[in-house]
């Protein structure tokens, strides 16, 4: 759905796609399979406003917590519900059914700032 | 290996309808002749049938089962896992001590008073600081207990505008906790490739919001923060305080004076340092020490001695009470036991054994097992692995196979910051040949993932319980049978 050809994303392995104003993000396929099975995934709640950078979901696996960052900056618009009963969704769709949440850009030069899927692989490979 | 056919069931498993232990007389009276209806169980409730044998028999295979310090190598960093002298625990439950009522009058109490009194002078002489409360029940409850002192402290000094903690990435895990849970926005730090504080990040996260900066020293990467004075008097200039969490003071203890480095607040583990047993769930105990200008802060009552008296003192500019009465006293009279039996030689090569302890580990397992900073290390040693070039074994599996050579596994996957974290704390109280027998069975695995990986993989093989799935018991939990 978010095919990552069509992603942008952030060095700290969050995608982010535009549907006009809003931002659908997620993390990238790299990052599900180094966090691993994911066991709980705690989503903020929907109308608080994230800064770009700003901590604002916290994926469990049976061996630790990360937390995940907002790739842009702006209010969350919906996050996805799904996710309480199936948190392994990040695992087997991280691009489509395993989004996090959708952020209504404030600011939309932010996902200019983004990486290109060919600039995030680069990153993996340092 | 012989099979065992006594099934290793739950005790309602073993249940058998009608089987008792003690028969009573037929009650007189029914529950009903004494509760209005609505609070009456429908059914009886789902308890197991067992006689009194059965149930003996049940609970003391538990126990045999259950992995104990006192039996064996236990060397699970962070946590300081090492003898307690036995005597201690006659000591701290004789009557005096365990029967004095809790409102009894100071009067009556003198003993006890003066035993935390002479603990809190020799927590101040060990650390080099002007006050010390024994209230916090526990490490993380005294962190609780030194930022809402902090807090206290810029109250009454025009600090209501400082709002961040500054917590390094190598510090505990509970210090961002307890930050957030004192009401403070924290400020995360990355640790420099030595493993130590970034001063250039330090240096930018310093401004006039920030509130205090925790340090964990020696960090969780076992490393001591070499530059500290130089890092207290960064946080001094904003105006700062500089908290220490000192539960791993094992390897300073008698070594070094925390105020001697600059630090405002710190806590202390009675329950990892100072004799008293640890990760029994409790009781503990962590008390807080404070400098001079800090001191007036700390949670009252403090014990005093005026006069000839010892008196619980009330004072003034206290952040309040952290707790009921007088913190953990058992466990506090473990401590001053501690402190009493060892004079200050000792104290140092407590610390110095704890230190030699974990490099002779790090420094045998060398080759096979790295250290993640390859440097010399205080109590405890952080190793770590890269799967790829172990034919997919992980840190995991690694713990679980040390289970079958009879060692408890180390602390894992902890700290975040090393990948595949393998932490080791030997502690002082272990002896050469029990390291001896840890490292030979470490190497041992090594062994084993280079020329049959699929038996660490698969590992335990020999404990009452094979591998647990521990994906399926997180995503959907069985909490009941």
């Amino acid at each position: 759905m978010y095919n990552q050809e069509n992603c942008r994303f952030a060095k700290t392995h969050e995608w982010a796609f535009v549907e006009g104003d809003v931002a659908v993000v997620g993390i990238s396929d790299h990052a599900q399979e180094e966090i691993s099975d994911i066991v709980f995934v705690d989503l903020p709640k929907v109308g608080r406003t994230v800064k770009v950078g700003e901590n604002c979901c916290v994926i469990e696996s049976v061996k630790s917590a990360s937390e995940i960052y907002a790739p842009v900056s702006g209010e969350i618009v919906a996050v996805n519900e799904a996710l309480a009963a199936d948190p392994a969704l990040v695992n087997r769709e991280p691009h489509a059914g395993g989004w996090l949440l959708k952020i209504k850009m404030t600011h939309p030069e932010d996902f200019n700032a983004l990486l290109d899927f060919e600039g995030y692989k680069a990153t993996l490979q340092k | 290996m012989q099979e065992i056919l006594i099934k290793n069931e739950l005790s309602i498993e073993k249940s058998r309808p009608g089987r008792r232990g003690v028969r009573y007389a037929k009650a007189q009276k029914k529950a009903s002749d004494y509760l209005p209806a609505g609070y009456l169980r429908q059914e009886n409730p789902r308890l197991p049938e067992l006689s009194e044998f059965d149930t003996v028999r049940h609970f003391t295979r538990l126990s045999q089962q259950n992995y104990c310090l006192d039996g064996q190598f236990y060397p699970l960093g962070s946590c300081t896992m090492k003898y307690n002298p036995k005597a201690y625990d006659t000591l701290s439950v004789l009557e005096p001590f365990a029967k004095a009522h809790p409102f009894a009058p100071e009067s009556a109490v003198q003993g006890t008073l003066e035993i935390l009194y002479n603990l809190q002078e020799l927590l101040k002489k060990i650390t080099g600081l002007a006050a010390f409360t024994l209230q916090p029940a526990a490490g993380a409850h005294g962190e609780l207990t030194g930022i809402l002192t902090a807090r206290a402290y810029h109250d009454a000094h025009n600090g209501a505008n400082r709002t961040e903690v500054i917590v390094p990435d190598t510090a505990h895990g509970t210090n961002p906790a307890t930050a957030n849970m004192a009401g403070y926005t924290v400020v995360n730090i990355k640790s420099a490739p030595n493993g130590c504080v970034d001063k250039e990040a330090l240096k930018a996260a310093l401004t006039d919001k920030t509130a205090v900066v925790m340090l964990t020293v020696p960090n969780t990467v076992g490393l001591f923060e070499t530059d500290i004075r130089e890092i207290a008097e960064m946080v001094h200039k904003v105006g700062a305080l500089l908290y220490m969490d000192g539960a791993n003071f094992n390897a300073l203890i008698g070594l070094a004076k925390p105020a001697d480095f600059g630090v405002d607040i710190m806590h202390l583990n009675l329950h990892k340092t100072f004799g008293a047993p640890h990760g029994g769930g409790g009781p503990g105990s962590g008390p807080v020490g404070a400098a001079e200008h800090v001191a007036p802060y700390l949670p009252q009552p403090l014990v005093t001695f005026e006069n000839g008296h010892y008196t619980l003192a009330q004072r003034p500019e206290s952040m309040g009470k952290m707790k009921a009465f007088y913190g953990n006293i058992a466990v506090c009279i473990r401590g001053y036991c501690y402190l009493r039996q060892f004079d200050a030689t000792t104290l140092k090569e407590i610390a110095e054994n704890a230190i030699l302890n974990a490099n002779y580990v790090r420094a045998r397992l060398k080759g096979k097992f790295n250290a993640f900073f390859d440097r010399n290390c205080m109590h405890e040693c952080v190793l770590t692995i890269d799967p790829h070039s172990m034919n997919g074994v992980h840190t995991s599996d690694i713990a679980k196979r040390l289970l079958d050579y009879g060692f408890y596994a180390p602390t894992i996957y902890f700290p975040l910051i090393v990948p595949e974290a393998i932490m080791v704390e030997p502690t002082e109280t272990e002896s050469k040949e029990m390291l001896d027998a840890f490292i030979s069975a470490m190497e041992r695995i090594y062994e084993e993932v280079c020329t049959d990986a699929q038996v660490v993989k698969e590992a335990p093989h020999t404990q009452p319980v094979r591998r647990i799935d521990e994906v399926s018991a997180a995503r959907q939990p069985n909490l009941r049978w």
